[in-house]
């Protein structure tokens, strides 16, 4: 089918188009270039006059599926009850909302948003097959995922046998046996110490025992793996330290201890904290400083995890974190271990205004945001749903956008706020533009998707029209229309065609000699047989699209 | 006053959530039949199940017939009084906000789960769970009153944070991880009562129950507010044996496995 979106407004950063009237084609689902045949008659048109047309929108980093998602959703009925449900149409499944939406809803959800891309950014390999499932009965969107690294004891254990070749192999080869994305680090060496029974780690110089292995070479070694590889995406790291007051020193410490190789830090926000782990009284921001060395260093890309008031769920594949959560606010815990791999926690969590600490945590995401120069080594999250829901996602528009309404919202919280953050000075306001590079153009870049979050000629004709409005939120909060591969699947809020988008997943290929080695481990430690390991080709029945670095 | 009789005959539960006076009143008869209640997984009109007479103008509903399968009346109510001159199903009054509510029969599960206000009177026994946190929510009933006149099951007054539960009888986790609020019984206590409890009153007057070790012996005592409750109770005709009010009382805190601010009283 021959689509043509006629004379809107377009945004498309990647293309250095900003704001200019003109036509979009798409043609079997791919942005075409405009026929300059006055013969040729589009099947359709959608009249985006007065309009505002940007790429559909780009997660990178959010937890949609897999075990830990689906964990989260038992264990919160009074969550689920308490919030809104998807109804079932002719056209749609039912589900339900609340802090961790159900798998359709998930879809539905995102689509409505104008989001068109997402990734979960922590599976455990092992949880693989059921991260597929859930993409599975995830409609609309394309969508991808995170394999954890960062705890893995063959990884470790490479590490500590000085083996860069075989790291490499079988990085390749888990991220083709799982059908992964991208090499994703959690605490790196700390989870696995907590699971062990001892500490967690606090330092990047702190040896893993049994490994005989330091946080600074597991980033190290990953991060190099993963650029001799080739990778679409680098290595992306959650660092150790978590939400600790005083973390920022350790943050800053895994920046070094890249030594420029490239990286992507997640959750940023989450690892800005001054002050004292026994003292709150002396917590504070601390972006400043690691905004500054992130400004100097092209090699760091960060999201930010923006914290936003209300009722949420944290879960993380950092294990002593969520326990730490659990003894902090008192609530619930889930806590599980794959066997090998990774640790995971589970806790309900509540942001307060009035809590020093929470609106801290807030305003630390903000300062992220206007302090990062480069709009291209940023992206927009929530790390769903820790931060808060992706549906907030229009709230932080509108807090970027309108200095006013930030300063609004910085009166109402917690006052010494003021004093511990240097929100209150900045007045930066993003451009329409600027946004349309942190929600799409960028995460696609950062991700090595060529073929997403631009509106070029060989683009997937993924397209959101938005009905502009001095209410930032009110225009993010519901298109005026969501195309996807073409198709328009979502108007003023209604969806108007359940597609399944495609899985993405990173081609990569690896010396065979490897095989019998893991085969081996796999023999001597895995309570599952090798050959039921790999995740085939069925599991991605809605289509699957490796993506090839550069 | 508005007159709703039951006359279906299914084994299949139906849930009446409509039928509260905040719903029924200002509508007419015909109106009232047409509003939905969910039978199994359909819905179907409500004058299917009942006959209705009346209007609810002055806040007054009286439901009648075998109701024992019927769920949700009252639930979420705010203002009125609901009578049901049988037996009711599960949840009745669940979340309810004000208003009166009285079950001349046995009650299902679930009374007054997380109510908020208001009385409910339950003449015969009541089912598991009164005044209850539902699954996964850690806070239970938040204010209002609950009278059950018999005996109820296991984990009354679970998660209670606010509020006073009068009972003949409970089973097993009486009380459990109770924030706080008031839970006076009147006869036996099964296993393990105040299991988790951060604060919180919990009066067993009939026959001392097995404490739980994490409970310790404070003090025996002659509590004041324990005679006004006593005599409040009385003042809604809820029967309190005399001997109550003549009894000094052993006053046990715990559970020391959670805050310890919460206590037992029996009699000495």
């Amino acid at each position: 089918m021959l689509l043509k979106i006629a004379g809107g407004t377009v945004y498309d950063p990647a293309n250095g188009v900003e704001g200019e009237i003109k036509d979009i084609w798409i043609d079997q689902g791919k942005v075409i270039v405009p026929p300059t045949d006055p013969e040729v008659r589009p099947d359709k048109v959608i009249d985006a006059s007065g309009l505002v047309v940007m790429p559909g929108g780009v997660d990178m980093h959010a937890h949609i599926a897999g075990p830990k998602v689906n964990l989260a959703r038992k264990m919160r009925p009074e969550d689920k009850r308490k919030a809104g449900v998807v109804r079932r149409t002719p056209l749609t499944r039912s589900g339900t909302i609340g802090s961790v939406p159900s798998t359709f809803a998930t879809g539905y959800l995102y689509a409505g948003l104008g989001y068109t891309t997402a990734f979960d950014a922590a599976i455990p390999p092992l949880g693989a097959r059921h991260a597929h499932e859930e993409f599975h009965d995830t409609p609309i969107i394309d969508k991808g995922f995170f394999l954890l690294f960062g705890n893995n004891h063959y990884v470790l254990r490479q590490i500590q046998a000085n083996e860069p070749e075989k790291l490499r192999a079988f990085v390749a080869w888990m991220l083709q046996a799982a059908k992964g994305y991208a090499v994703k680090i959690v605490n790196p060496g700390g989870v696995e110490m907590w699971k062990g029974g001892a500490d967690n780690i606090h330092s990047l110089d702190e040896k893993v025992e049994a490994f005989d292995v330091t946080p600074r070479q597991i980033v190290r070694e990953l991060a190099q793996a993963a650029m001799e590889l080739r990778l679409p995406h680098p290595v992306h790291i959650h660092c150790n330290n978590l939400g600790l007051p005083g973390n920022w020193k350790t943050t800053l410490n895994t920046m070094d201890a890249l030594e420029g190789r490239r990286a992507h830090l997640t959750h940023i926000q989450f690892h800005s904290y001054g002050g004292d782990p026994d003292d709150q009284g002396k917590f504070c921001s601390h972006v400043p400083t690691l905004a500054d060395y992130v400004n100097r260093h092209p090699n760091l890309s960060v999201d930010v995890g923006q914290v936003l008031f209300g009722e949420t769920t944290s879960m993380t594949g950092d294990g002593p974190l969520a326990y730490y959560l659990h003894k902090v606010s008192g609530r619930k815990w889930t806590n599980a271990d794959t066997e090998m791999e990774a640790g995971c926690g589970i806790v309900p969590i509540r942001y307060k205004e009035k809590s020093f600490v929470n609106a801290l945590q807030w305003a630390i995401g903000l300062e992220w945001y206007l302090l990062v120069q480069d709009p291209w080594r940023i992206a927009m999250s929530t790390d769903h749903p820790n931060g808060g829901s992706f549906l907030a996602y229009p709230e932080i528009v509108q807090l970027l956008m309108d200095r006013t309404y930030r300063q609004e919202v910085l009166k109402r919280v917690h006052p010494r706020v003021l004093e511990r953050s240097t929100l209150k000075e900045l007045d930066r306001e993003y451009t329409l533009n600027e946004i349309a590079i942190i929600t799409r153009a960028s995460p696609a870049r950062l991700l090595g998707l060529k073929h997403k979050g631009h509106l070029g000629p060989g683009a997937d004709g993924d397209v959101t029209i938005y009905t502009p409005s001095a209410d930032r939120r009110a225009m993010f909060e519901l298109p005026r229309f969501v195309i996807k591969a073409g198709e328009v699947v979502v108007e003023q809020g209604e969806i108007r065609a359940e597609v399944y988008g495609r899985t993405l997943h990173a081609k990569t290929s690896f010396d065979a000699g490897i095989v019998p080695d893991i085969r081996k481990w796999f023999e001597s430690y895995y309570t599952i047989q090798f050959a039921n390991y790999p995740v085939d080709e069925h599991y991605l029945a809605h289509g699957a699209t490796p993506v090839e670095g550069s | 006053m508005l007159r709703l009789t039951y006359h279906g005959s299914t084994n299949i539960p139906v849930e009446a959530e409509c039928i509260t006076p905040d719903c029924l009143s200002g509508k007419s008869p015909q109106e009232i039949a047409q509003l939905p209640v969910q039978y199994g997984n359909v819905s179907v009109p409500l004058g299917e199940f009942f006959h209705v007479q009346g209007d609810a103008s002055d806040g007054q509903v009286l439901v009648e017939g075998d109701t024992s399968r019927v769920k949700l009346l009252g639930a979420g109510m705010s203002h009125g009084r609901l009578m049901v001159s049988g037996d009711v199903g599960m949840h009745v009054g669940a979340e309810m906000t004000g208003g009166e509510l009285i079950v001349q029969g046995n009650a299902g599960d679930w009374v007054g789960a997380e109510m908020r206000g208001g009385r409910i009177k339950v003449h015969g026994n009541a089912g598991h769970l009164v005044g209850a946190a539902y699954r996964g929510a850690h806070v239970g009933m938040r204010g209002g009153v609950i009278l059950i006149r018999g005996k109820a099951g296991n984990e009354v007054g679970a998660g209670m944070r606010r509020g006073l539960i009068a009972v003949g009888a409970v089973g097993d986790f009486p009380g459990v991880s109770m924030i706080a609020g008031s839970l006076l019984v009147f006869g036996s206590v099964g296993l393990r009562p105040g299991a988790g409890m951060k604060r919180g009153t919990l009066v067993f007057a009939g026959e001392p129950p097995t404490l739980l070790p994490t409970f310790r012996l404070a003090c025996v005592y002659e509590p004041l507010f324990l005679t006004l409750y006593l005599r409040q109770l009385r003042a809604w005709n809820y029967p309190v044996p005399e001997r109550c009010f003549t009894s000094r009382w052993r006053r046990y805190s715990g559970d020391f496995v959670a805050l310890g601010k919460g206590e037992i009283l029996t009699p000495a």
